[in-house]
């Protein structure tokens, strides 16, 4: 039963560390806590329902979700948070910023969805294999190594391309960025479109899994990912890959030996612990704020 | 080479700059010098993009500068360290001198400016592996320098160079520059070391509150009295 639950939790926590990631990059280049990721997540997820209604197959439909959600993730930020850059505002101008994009963007899922859940197809044929008495589906197989290639991707990307050179460079110092000859908005862009586009993978994933969207799915599970992201330290990749699977364990071992009203309590329970003691997050370095 | 005329400046409401007229020619080393708060800094921000002038024109070769977003100067070949060093702390010496060398393409090239910077300072070539950020101040300042060549610039600009370094490795820092000079740098370099750094001028730009109070060789300004009386600490 253990063996059980903890193949359940790390398929679902594999996917949150996957959207955490996304948030944590957005984070460390722009030190801006985006909230409007969790939104673009049941974007994408919606996207991508949207596509599947038009018969190009689950998996077609959530790459195009992916790139379009991408550029859903860009199209926010010059919008709504480049400007506010631009006029130095306070940081938490861009924090409520991003809570009303939130609240946005789930009124359009809205007026085009309906409020309430609606069918998600299954992303594959059903199936999976027990092993020693535990039951591993396909979806969930899927879950963890889309997401885990997804993470390792990007962990490439961020540590040993150029590009990814510019990210920390940003992430620690922009104005020096700006002098090594980095073009800030390039960069700038190129991350709210990683964010949007795993994010939006995920969201598929999500939805695939339960087999269900809803435009409030982004405030079912921001919450957690958000806390994933802290408790493993906020702008750390192996960071947000172990706060994710860490929330996604616990949410499922305390609904199971706790019950089910613990579900979403218990995680956020560990959380406080954990920033009590370390309050940088299990990965995180004390960062030295630069405005 | 580089030209600044009429340069004004604000923070919020205060006038940093009031009016700047200064010129580097190629080849030489010239400095500005000048107290505490006199706008030195101001003024290489302003030429650097990372505050806009409201007033005033910067060319560079000719060509105006004046609203060049800050990360195009690396390309025209102008390249600057800030005060404070401003390293990326976390990254390793490595990665830091790399992203000084982000525009360029050429990997030969840049093989070569790795071996012309770990040359003028060996103390770096020992260090590649190590975070910026735990390297003593003289070491970061050499850094900052070093990265600042990796770009091969035509002109440098360096803001205090010299500061919080023991009296030792200020000596040092001074001969650095004259190698970096000698080597076909221009340089523009900052500093409130005035005596250290009319030594190895060829021209020099004296700063108050904003305003340029006194300009010339570098030489003759060591002898003039107002500047003896107020930078080089003897009457
Ligand atoms: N970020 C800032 N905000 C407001 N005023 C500033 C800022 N930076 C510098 N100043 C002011 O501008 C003037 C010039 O400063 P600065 O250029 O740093 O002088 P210097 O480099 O010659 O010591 C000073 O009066 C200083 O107080
Ligand atoms: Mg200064």
């Amino acid at each position: 039963m253990f063996i059980q639950q903890l193949v359940n939790g790390l398929a679902l926590g594999m996917v949150y560390a996957l959207i955490a990631v996304g948030f944590s990059l957005v984070f460390g280049i722009l030190r801006l806590v985006n909230f409007s990721h969790a939104a673009i997540f049941a974007f994408g997820a919606h996207v991508a329902l949207f596509f599947i209604g038009l018969e190009v197959g689950p998996i077609p439909a959530i790459l195009i979700s992916m790139v379009l959600t991408g550029g859903v993730g860009i199209l926010i930020d010059k919008v709504a948070l480049a400007p506010l850059r631009k006029k130095k505002s306070i940081p938490i101008a861009g924090l409520i910023t991003t809570i009303g994009v939130s609240y946005i963007l789930q009124n359009i899922l809205t007026i085009v969805f309906g409020s309430g859940r609606v069918h998600f197809p299954a992303i594959i044929p059903p199936g999976g294999f027990d092993f020693l008495g535990t039951r591993i589906t396909s979806m969930q197989i899927l879950m963890f190594g889309v997401s885990l290639t997804l993470m390792l991707l990007l962990t490439y990307l961020v540590n040993h391309t150029k590009m990814g050179l510019a990210m920390r460079a940003m992430q620690q110092n922009p104005k020096a960025a700006r002098l090594m000859g980095i073009n800030v908005n390039s960069v700038i862009m190129f991350t709210f479109f990683l964010a949007g586009a795993t994010a939006s993978i995920a969201g598929g994933l999500i939805s695939g899994f339960y087999q269900m969207a809803y435009p409030a799915m982004g405030v079912s599970f921001g919450p957690k990912v958000f806390s994933a992201t802290v408790l493993g330290g906020i702008g750390s990749m192996p960071g947000a890959f172990v706060g994710g699977i860490l929330i996604g364990v616990i949410e499922v071992m305390a609904a199971m030996f706790l019950g089910s009203a613990y579900r979403d309590g218990a995680a956020f329970v560990v959380l406080i612990l954990v920033l009590i003691l370390r309050p940088q997050g299990l990965f995180g370095r004390k960062l030295a704020l630069k405005v | 080479m580089l030209k600044v005329s009429n340069l004004h400046a604000y923070y919020d409401n205060v006038h940093a700059l009031k009016g700047i007229d200064l010129e580097v020619r190629a080849g030489e080393i010239v400095s500005l010098i000048g107290s505490n708060g006199a706008g030195k800094s101001t003024t290489l921000l302003a030429i650097a993009g990372l505050l806009s002038p409201s007033e005033g024109k910067v060319t560079f070769d000719g060509e105006d500068i004046t609203k060049l977003p800050a990360h195009g100067l690396v390309k025209k070949g102008l390249s600057l360290t800030l005060e404070g060093r401003e390293v990326f702390e976390a990254l390793t010496v490595e990665e830091n001198l790399m992203l000084g060398a982000y525009t360029k393409q050429d990997k030969k090239a840049i093989a070569a400016s790795f071996e012309r910077v770990y040359g003028l300072f060996p103390r770096l070539k020992e260090r590649v592996k190590q975070q910026a950020g735990t390297l003593s101040g003289g070491e970061q300042q050499m850094l900052a320098m070093g990265r600042a060549l990796m770009s091969e610039p035509k002109l440098l600009l360096l803001d205090e160079p010299s500061l919080g370094l023991a009296p030792n490795l200020v000596e040092q820092m001074f001969d650095l520059i004259v190698d970096i000079n000698k080597q076909g740098t221009t340089v523009l370099l900052i500093e409130q070391n005035a005596n250290m750094a009319l030594a190895i001028s060829d021209r020099a730009y004296v700063m108050e509150t904003g305003k340029v109070a006194l300009s010339g060789n570098a030489k003759e300004l060591m002898d003039d009295s107002r500047v003896k009386k107020a930078y080089l600490g003897h009457p």
